[in-house]
């Protein structure tokens, strides 16, 4: 008998478990008042900002990511015929044109968004307004000013500096291979030197340069002013990095963008050719656009709003100042030349 | 065995009409089943896009790939770091088993348990971070000059997989019949000789699954090998990863695919020989009768695992150390942020654990009983050969999922289950493909786990079953299930753990409003500032706590149901 108990208790454990399942748990909602938006997984929204659109709407928002920009993409154009949602943020610069010509992107049923005009500042030249512009930044060389500062050496300014003897060893990037900030500084490099990029990486690598997989490995380890005692003062990151190295009680941040040394990116929605509520993804794309979502864009992506009529946080304002004349490429040239530019630049072996 | 007692008529009426034959092929056709739709193929699916082009096959890619210096040197890294991670694996994990499982029990030995496979499930990105704190040039270990290289990946690698050797070879050792050592030292043998020609044969098939498992995950280890590794140590498993997610070169990434499966295939080819030539029948007896005396080789290896439960300690210190850090203070306010939805996260860490929970708990069940049924129909002898062959090659394929790049499943997947069968459901956005593709990962440890045990069963207590005149229910019910269940619970808790880290597939999967907490942990440590990475390392640390408490209530849980069925 107290053998038959114990197998009860196994079984009732069991099935105790059992009832936490996910599968057993309620299934998504597939009703037709749902709205799907495929996103990266750096998507900041959160639930308490997107149930204010199902309150305007009464539309339901599903969100679903598909891991890093370059791979969302692929993904929408492997599933071009049955598309996985309505409508997609996140495409970037770099990976704008292969999703319109691969005809992912429909163009959106009347958009109606005031913040419309200034997207239309930051459209994809030659795109006839399928992608829409929703926030934008620059991928930047960071330094530890405080670590500059105690050696008394200025900081580097351009791309050029990077390759002087003083800063030999000083600089660490995510890989341009596995990191979309890393391809971000080589596309700068590419702006900067032209057919010459690989001399100058080849030059970067004999002045030290450390290739890090991704952009964590990169700041959070590897850079000075990272939290992860590294021992690189100079670092590939964002332009909107430095606010968050305010150290607490202090007024400035510790470190600051190299302004000369940036490459823009911008982020576009769109809705998705044969979404099945076309409808829901254009008022979701005008959501995005609204200033419910253009003023959290700062706080929880750390890009900038292309709205102009929302405000930014105060120390954005005073230290994540964006570039003057970033660099630039052409996205068709991106698209064409993207695979062997990073096979050249794995073949010549930096870091 | 109430239900015995009370109509034992109709189950015996009931067996009789289940005839032997058709009951073997349910229980193997369950599992190829689930292999082949959820595996197989979406796997043929993804591989199949890059060699079909316009409606004709196109084998132009094996040149294209292979006539780059690259893909060779790719190659030789992969098997290169892959050995070494196995070799180091087997030498440190053996003597680890012989201290956690197979020497009298300690305090303490439960919780060492299931503190060795808590390295398993971390996620790789807050293991590359917490070694980079150790090994780079400012870190406590940063003098020897590891940053960057190959030993840092095998070191890295080793931190992994550990316990896969410890748990598959504790799981024989415990229940070897200390008697055949007992003899051989009666009769004047030391104690490295009765190890080396008593316990070391007996415990082969087990040592060489375990190698060929480690083997497996090292090959295809994709986070740790670019962290720790850098750029240089590309393997094939990064490759298909660039070459699918960023360029959409299906027809170099079906090449890459293809390459890893036979690299793969011939690594277990050899294994399950290896495997075969060592297998026999043991005797095996209850934990509890298994207790053999101290012995200096015991000593030995107690000292070894000590040393090296301290090195797996390290980068975990490392990680709690870095989670307590606020600034230039100490707190626990990363901790207390885990309750709060992370800024640009949406959920809080405390709701993907739960999330985290529910999926393992789908998973395991999932690989438990295809991995169980699996094992069951693998360890019979039919008399006919090409019966067994066919078993041989079905042991093989078996293990394929572990071989098989992340990346190519769940392209493959989102492919093929739109409509799969043309049936009107959409099943690349539904909640149960996470944990389906996660038990896929699964199912081979759980084989690898259950079948060692299963095949060590004396087939003449079998004969000796059926002669006295039980039917083939019976006999599977007393002779093989009391040894089975045991082992399916270590393997339960094996595929608890895969799934609570699992963030390889998982990451390639849709997932609609579904974080997982190494998802959320990832996203964490992407995100800048100073305190989302301290976050990140605390929801590490409950990830990581949770996946002891998770494997030591799983151990506690076999014990009790093993005594049960022992006591039948």
């Amino acid at each position: 008998m107290a053998n038959t108990q114990r197998l009860v208790v196994v079984l009732v454990a069991a099935l105790g478990l059992a009832g936490c399942s996910l599968v057993g748990a309620s299934g998504s909602d597939t009703s037709d008042g749902t709205v799907t938006l495929v996103t990266h997984d750096s998507f900041g929204i959160g639930e308490d900002i997107l149930a204010q659109f199902t309150a305007e709407t009464g539309l339901a928002v599903q969100v679903v990511t598909l891991g890093d920009a370059g791979s969302m993409v692929n993904q929408l154009v492997l599933t071009r015929g049955a598309p996985l949602g309505d409508v997609v943020f996140g495409v970037d610069t770099t990976f704008a044109t292969r999703a319109l010509d691969e005809g992912v992107i429909a163009p959106a049923p009347r958009l109606s968004a005031p913040a419309l005009a200034d997207a239309q500042a930051h459209a994809l030249a030659g795109d006839d307004g399928r992608l829409v512009a929703i926030d934008y930044g620059d991928v930047c060389v960071n330094a530890d000013l405080v670590w500059f500062a105690e050696r008394g050496v200025d900081p580097p300014t351009t791309l050029e500096d990077l390759l002087a003897e003083q800063y030999r060893g000083l600089l660490v990037t995510p890989s341009p291979v596995t990191s979309s900030p890393g391809f971000a500084f080589l596309l700068a490099t590419i702006a900067a030197t032209g057919e010459q990029w690989p001399t100058y990486w080849a030059d970067l690598d004999a002045n030290g340069v450390q290739v890090a997989a991704g952009w964590s490995d990169a700041y959070a380890s590897a850079f000075t002013a990272g939290g992860g005692n590294g021992d690189r003062p100079l670092v590939v990151s964002y332009d909107t990095s430095p606010p968050y190295t305010i150290p607490d009680g202090g007024t400035e941040p510790t470190t600051a963008a190299l302004l000369g040394t940036c490459f823009r990116q911008t982020e576009y929605a769109g809705v998705l050719a044969g979404a099945k509520n076309p409808d829901g993804a254009a008022l979701l794309v005008d959501f995005l656009l609204s200033d419910t979502v253009q003023q959290v864009v700062a706080t929880t992506m750390y890009m900038y709003p292309v709205s102009t009529s929302v405000t930014l946080p105060a120390e954005w304002v005073a230290w994540a100042p964006l570039a003057d004349e970033p660099f630039a490429v052409d996205p068709a040239t991106i698209t064409a030349n993207r695979e062997q530019w990073l096979n050249t630049w794995a073949d010549l072996g930096v870091g | 065995m109430l239900a015995e007692t009370s109509a034992p008529a109709t189950r015996r009426a009931w067996v009789r009409r289940v005839p032997g034959a058709a009951g073997w092929t349910l229980a193997a056709g369950v599992p190829l089943v689930f292999l082949a739709v959820f595996f197989c193929w979406p796997v043929l699916v993804m591989v199949g896009r890059g060699f079909v082009v316009d409606a004709a096959v196109d084998l132009t890619g094996f040149v294209e790939v292979f006539s780059r210096g690259r893909t060779w040197r790719v190659v030789a890294a992969t098997l290169g770091q892959a050995t070494a991670a196995t070799l180091v694996c087997v030498v440190l994990g053996v003597p680890g088993a012989h201290t956690l499982y197979r020497a009298g029990p300690f305090a303490g030995r439960t919780a060492l348990r299931a503190f060795v496979t808590v390295p398993f499930v971390l996620p790789t990105v807050v293991v590359g971070v917490a070694f980079r704190a150790l090994v780079q040039p400012s870190g406590p270990l940063g003098f020897a000059g590891l940053d960057h290289s190959f030993a840092a990946v095998v070191m890295a690698l080793v931190f992994f997989n550990y316990s896969v050797v410890v748990r598959s070879v504790g799981a024989m050792w415990q229940r070897l019949d200390p008697r055949a050592e007992q003899a051989a030292r009666a009769l004047g043998a030391s104690g490295p000789r009765v190890f080396a020609t008593v316990t070391l044969p007996a415990l082969a098939p087990a040592v060489v699954s375990a190698a060929a498992v480690v083997f497996l995950f090292s090959a295809t280890s994709f986070g740790t090998v670019l962290v720790l590794g850098g750029p240089h140590y590309g393997t094939i498993e990064t490759e298909v990863y660039v070459q699918t997610t960023q360029f959409l070169n299906l027809r170099a990434a079906a090449v890459l695919s293809v390459t890893q499966l036979v690299v793969v295939a011939s690594v277990l080819g050899v294994a399950a020989r290896a495997r075969a030539a060592s297998e026999r029948a043991l005797h095996l007896v209850p934990e509890r009768a298994a207790r053999p005396e101290r012995s200096a080789l015991g000593i030995v290896a107690a000292a070894v695992t000590a040393t090296v439960v301290c090195l797996l300690a390290l980068p975990l210190v490392a990680l709690v150390v870095r989670s307590l850090r606020v600034g230039d203070r100490w707190g626990l306010d990363h901790y207390q942020a885990l309750a709060r939805p992370a800024p640009g996260i949406g959920t809080s860490a405390l709701d993907a654990a739960v999330t985290s929970l529910r999926v393992a708990v789908d998973a395991t069940w999932i690989a438990v009983l295809v991995g169980g049924l699996l094992a069951l129909v693998l360890s019979r002898r039919p008399a006919r050969r090409s019966a067994r062959r066919l078993l041989a090659g079905f042991d093989v394929l078996v293990m394929v999922p572990l071989g098989v790049s992340a990346v190519t499943v769940g392209f493959g997947l989102l492919l093929s289950m739109h409509h799969p069968f043309g049936l009107p459901v959409d099943l690349r956005a539904h909640r149960a493909l996470v944990p389906v593709a996660q038990a896929t990962v699964a199912v081979p440890l759980v084989v690898r786990t259950v079948l060692p045990v299963l095949r060590a069963v004396d087939p003449r207590l079998r004969q000796v079953a059926a002669t006295l005149g039980a039917p083939p229910r019976r006999v599977l019910g007393t002779v093989d299930a009391p040894v089975g269940v045991r082992a399916l619970g270590l393997a339960a808790g094996f595929a608890f753990a895969v799934s609570l880290g699992e963030f390889g597939a998982t990451s390639f999967l849709v997932r609609p409003d579904q974080l997982t907490l190494p998802v959320v942990v990832f996203r964490l440590i992407g995100r800048p500032g100073v305190a989302s990475s301290g976050q990140a390392m605390a929801a590490a640390v409950l990830l990581a706590a949770l996946s002891a408490v998770a494997v030591a209530v799983l151990e506690h849980l076999r014990t009790r149901a093993g005594s049960v069925e022992v006591r039948i």
